[in-house]
């Protein structure tokens, strides 16, 4: 009976670039900047790494395919290099790949890469590409995905009859609560305090998002050394260590997509990944147990129904707990105390990884006061690729020894 | 008895008011004054000939049997192909099956009449029992002409069957001839004119009353036997003098739509065919004459069966649903009159994958999916697997066409950030109705007509084009009904 990796990987060291428009850099560029602090903050040498996965997604704007971009970018030494790709969850998937290795015994040392380019599209949001293959780009809708993420928003208001203007005074508490946490960020792209009329009043993108409720799209790159719990000791006595206490994935079946018995309001990959994760991690009630958490905010909407899908807002009740204050950086379960993607933006194959990246530096308090998270207790981070009648979702926890 | 069993009209939802025309080019040609009464009937950004022939083919077999249909006629002088018969996109998506005769009907605006004869013959010869002839046009004429105030855009279709015809076929008569009054080269986007007093004095003037006549002669019938006279001629005075000159009542000549749609080309005369038979009574003998390059000439006698022929969307509903096309410049740019920007999202490439599209085409062309014979879970696109996920069932489907279902709206919203002609772009996921779901495009709507849970209707539409291989490519959309549900 397979019992997961609990406690197998110690997260050894992180880095992570500054994220923005970074129009005078390259994607190894990026790398490099992460890589530099990661190696250091690990306490180890390029030498050391023995197997390295990288998470892109738009590999046609960067980096290509294949492991050799990463490899080359750092002259990694003929070490075994793995891409992968699996939406917006390619970041935390490289981690997993990473993770693996260290859990099976295959490696010691291994380094979880994520990067993404996006500012060399031409234009604003992603790109218009056949991300499901050929014969969904022929009988799907021309969208955009804050046009399929607004869409949470109209399902939502059906199934829980909760109006449209409650809806909206909750999203916009989201995007000002991230821009209230990401002003203080130095590595953040948008460090602007906003007010909430603002957002709210904010030019509609796809309704009801306004522009203010759409994450921005930014160049960065963030990485993870990990390793056995053994050799982080002796490398680290006497410091406190993080361990990945549950990594999950979990991928639309298609009943979203072509069954009548999802609504539309919330994500059922989220759900599935959560109570996985839940379980290899021992929590039993999240909402007391977990302090914090780095969700997919790719819209403010998103944040909104996986308060919800995380089982930490009860249905139907998440706009309350928003607007209460629950998630913000001094309440009880902080939410993006980073900044989120709001204000990082989401370069893609990075994400996952710039969230580990907070929850690890939270956990070991090395953020100043003002940024710090009251009670930390345990860490999650959530990703979201494609969109939600079609997606994979990723679910990291991690926690001190 | 050979004739008619079914007919419709289709008018595109948007109009275009003829002042409103006059107002933005009259500076350039203030004659088209003369012809800046009433409205023409404007194709949406989304819909071409091939696609208002599908919605009139729709109307027209609503209650019938599609694959009972065993020729479809296709007429158009504004083929979206040169090559790659247009009629076969016709017939897919009204989903005829495939082991059917068909044939486009091109270049000349009376091929609406000979499509309409050739179906009458295809069934007469006892080579089939149905066939359909659809037709439409969205011509185009330059920026401040004549053309651009009288064509209109619009389509119909006509049923025709040896079994409960409620309109008798009792004969035609022709005449082929290279009179030239408008043309368009092969490579041509707009039409061109001669003179217009050649089109009306020695155009319409001569040639409608040579084929009345003529008809009337070869059948040895008095114009006094005939309920209604019908022929497009989109002149107004030239209409009056005809009319004179045949001694025809007021009440004997069809109206020609002009204040409705405009000329619709080769559907026109069949238009105004659907919109005569939807007050025909029976003994009612109906004179259609088609014209261009000549013309054709077609008698029909109303039958019994017509009183029982009710509960149809009629062409009257179709010019009464309705709205303003207010921008003039939107309607240059829909119909790439004016080069304007949709940004670089709208320049990704479109290659279309003919192979792929082979393989799928009952998915895309007739909306087509499957029904699990295990657990009768209808799904959209076509499943090997059963996607209940109590089910499962491997290679166990049935074939099941969901374009003329309806469904709901399941989630929605309006995009200002998708690149398109016609922004902002809406889309939604739909239940079809018994089963399946789809995240499709809507067209003919605004957001506010929009509601989760409001019933929908399909229609075909150019889902995109690409310029760079001068290729139109067409899928299903949902029109919300405004029903609740």
């Amino acid at each position: 009976m397979a019992s997961g990796i609990r406690d197998k990987v110690v997260v050894l060291g992180m880095g992570c670039s500054v994220f923005g428009e970074r129009w005078q850099d390259d994607s190894s560029d990026l790398l490099i900047e992460a890589f530099t602090e990661c190696i250091e903050d690990a306490g180890l040498e390029k030498k050391d790494i023995e197997a390295a996965w990288i998470g892109n997604h738009i590999d046609e704007i960067s980096i290509g395919k294949g492991g050799c971009y990463l490899a080359n970018a750092l002259h990694l030494p003929f070490i075994p290099v793995t891409r992968v790709e699996n939406f917006c969850a390619s970041g935390t998937e490289a981690f997993r790949g990473a993770c693996y290795a260290v859990a099976s015994g295959a490696y010691d040392i291994v380094l979880a890469a994520g990067v993404e380019k996006l500012k060399d599209i031409g234009y604003g949001g992603l790109p218009d590409s056949p991300i499901f293959g050929q014969l969904a780009r022929l009988v799907s809708p021309n969208a955009t995905a804050p046009g399929m993420f607004a869409q949470l928003a109209t399902a939502y208001e059906k199934r829980h009859s909760i109006p449209m203007d409650k809806i909206k005074k909750a999203i916009t508490h989201i995007s000002w609560k991230s821009h209230q946490n990401g002003v203080k960020n130095p590595k953040a792209h948008l460090r602007k305090e906003i007010s909430e009329s603002q957002i709210c009043d904010s030019p509609f993108v796809a309704y009801p998002l306004g522009l203010f409720d759409c994450c921005g799209v930014s160049d960065g790159s963030a990485m993870a050394i990990v390793t056995t719990p053994e050799i982080a000791a002796k490398l680290k006595p006497n410091q406190d260590l993080v361990k990945v206490k549950a990594l999950q994935i979990s991928v639309s079946s298609g009943e979203e997509l072509s069954y009548n018995r999802w609504d539309g309001s919330g994500l059922m990959t989220t759900r599935h990944a959560a109570k996985k994760a839940y379980e290899e991690a021992g929590i039993n009630n999240p909402r007391e147990e977990i302090g914090m958490i780095e969700v997919h905010d790719c819209f403010s909407i998103t944040e909104m129904v996986t308060m919800e899908d995380l089982m930490i807002s009860p249905p139907g009740q998440a706009p309350d707990d928003i607007l209460n204050g629950f998630y913000d950086l001094d309440g009880q379960v902080a939410c993006q105390p980073d900044g989120g993607l709001k204000c990082f933006g989401h370069p893609i194959g990075a994400s996952g990884l710039r969230m580990l990246y907070e929850i690890y530096n939270q956990l070991l308090r090395r953020w100043p006061e003002d940024r710090l998270v009251k009670n930390p207790k345990m860490g999650l981070t959530h990703n979201l690729g494609g969109v939600p009648s079609q997606n994979v979702c990723s679910i990291s926890i991690l926690g001190l020894e | 008895m050979i004739g008619i069993c079914s007919y419709a009209g289709y008018l595109p939802r948007y109009r275009l008011n003829r002042m409103n025309i006059f107002s933005a080019m009259g500076w350039l040609n203030p004659a088209i004054l003369m012809n800046a009464a009433g409205e023409k009937a404007v194709a949406n950004y989304d819909e071409d000939s091939i696609t208002m022939a599908v919605s009139a083919g729709q109307r027209c077999l609503a209650g019938f049997n599609p694959s009972d249909i065993e020729a479809l006629y296709f007429a158009t002088t504004t083929a979206p192909f040169k090559e790659r018969q247009n009629a076969n996109l016709v017939a897919g998506a009204l989903a005829i099956g495939e082991e059917i005769r068909t044939a486009d009907f091109c270049s000349s605006i009376k091929s609406g009449t000979s499509a309409l004869l050739s179906a009458l013959e295809f069934v007469g010869t006892g080579s089939g029992t149905k066939a359909l002839a659809c037709a439409a046009d969205n011509r185009l004429g330059r920026v401040g002409s004549v053309q651009e105030m009288v064509f209109g855009d619009g389509g119909a279709a006509i049923l025709v069957g040896n079994e409960n015809v409620i309109a008798k076929y009792l004969g035609s008569y022709s005449k082929s001839c290279d009179f030239v009054d408008h043309l368009r080269g092969a490579n041509s986007k707009y039409d061109r004119q001669w003179e217009e007093r050649w089109i009306r004095d020695e155009g319409y003037d001569k040639l409608i009353p040579a084929a009345v006549e003529g008809i009337c002669k070869k059948y040895n019938l008095q114009l006094s036997d005939i309920a209604k006279v019908i022929y497009p001629c989109y002149y107004g005075g030239a209409r009056k003098n005809i009319n004179r000159k045949l001694g025809l009542d007021f009440n004997q000549v069809q109206d020609d739509l002009m204040m409705d749609s405009g000329d619709t080309g080769s559907a026109h005369p069949l238009l105004m065919l659907a919109k005569a038979l939807e007050s025909a009574s029976p003994g009612d003998k109906l004179l259609l004459v088609g014209y261009g390059s000549g013309f054709d000439a077609l008698l029909f006698e109303v039958t019994d069966a017509i009183t029982d022929f009710t509960d149809r969307v009629r062409v009257s509903d179709s010019v009464r649903n309705q709205i303003e096309l207010e921008n003039f410049y939107k309607y240059l740019a829909w119909r790439e009159m004016l080069p304007v920007e949709v940004g670089m999202r709208g320049e990704e490439e479109r290659l279309t994958r003919w192979s792929l599209v082979w393989r799928s085409r009952k998915a895309i062309l007739s909306l087509t999916g499957t029904k699990c014979l295990e657990c009768g879970t209808q799904q959209y696109p076509p499943q090997r697997v059963c996607v209940n996920p109590d089910c499962g069932a491997v290679d166990h489907m049935v074939d099941v066409t969901m374009s003329e279902k309806g469904g709901k709206i399941v989630s929605f919203t309006s995009d200002m950030l998708a690149a398109t002609i016609n922004p902002p772009a809406i889309y939604g996921n739909i239940d079809f109705e018994g089963g399946g779901r789809l995240m499709m495009d809507f067209t003919d709507c605004a957001l506010d007509d929009l509601q989760v849970g409001n019933s929908v209707s399909f229609v075909f539409r150019i889902k995109y084009i690409d310029p760079k291989r001068d290729t139109t490519f067409y899928f299903w959309k949902a029109v919300p009904s405004g029903e609740v549900n």
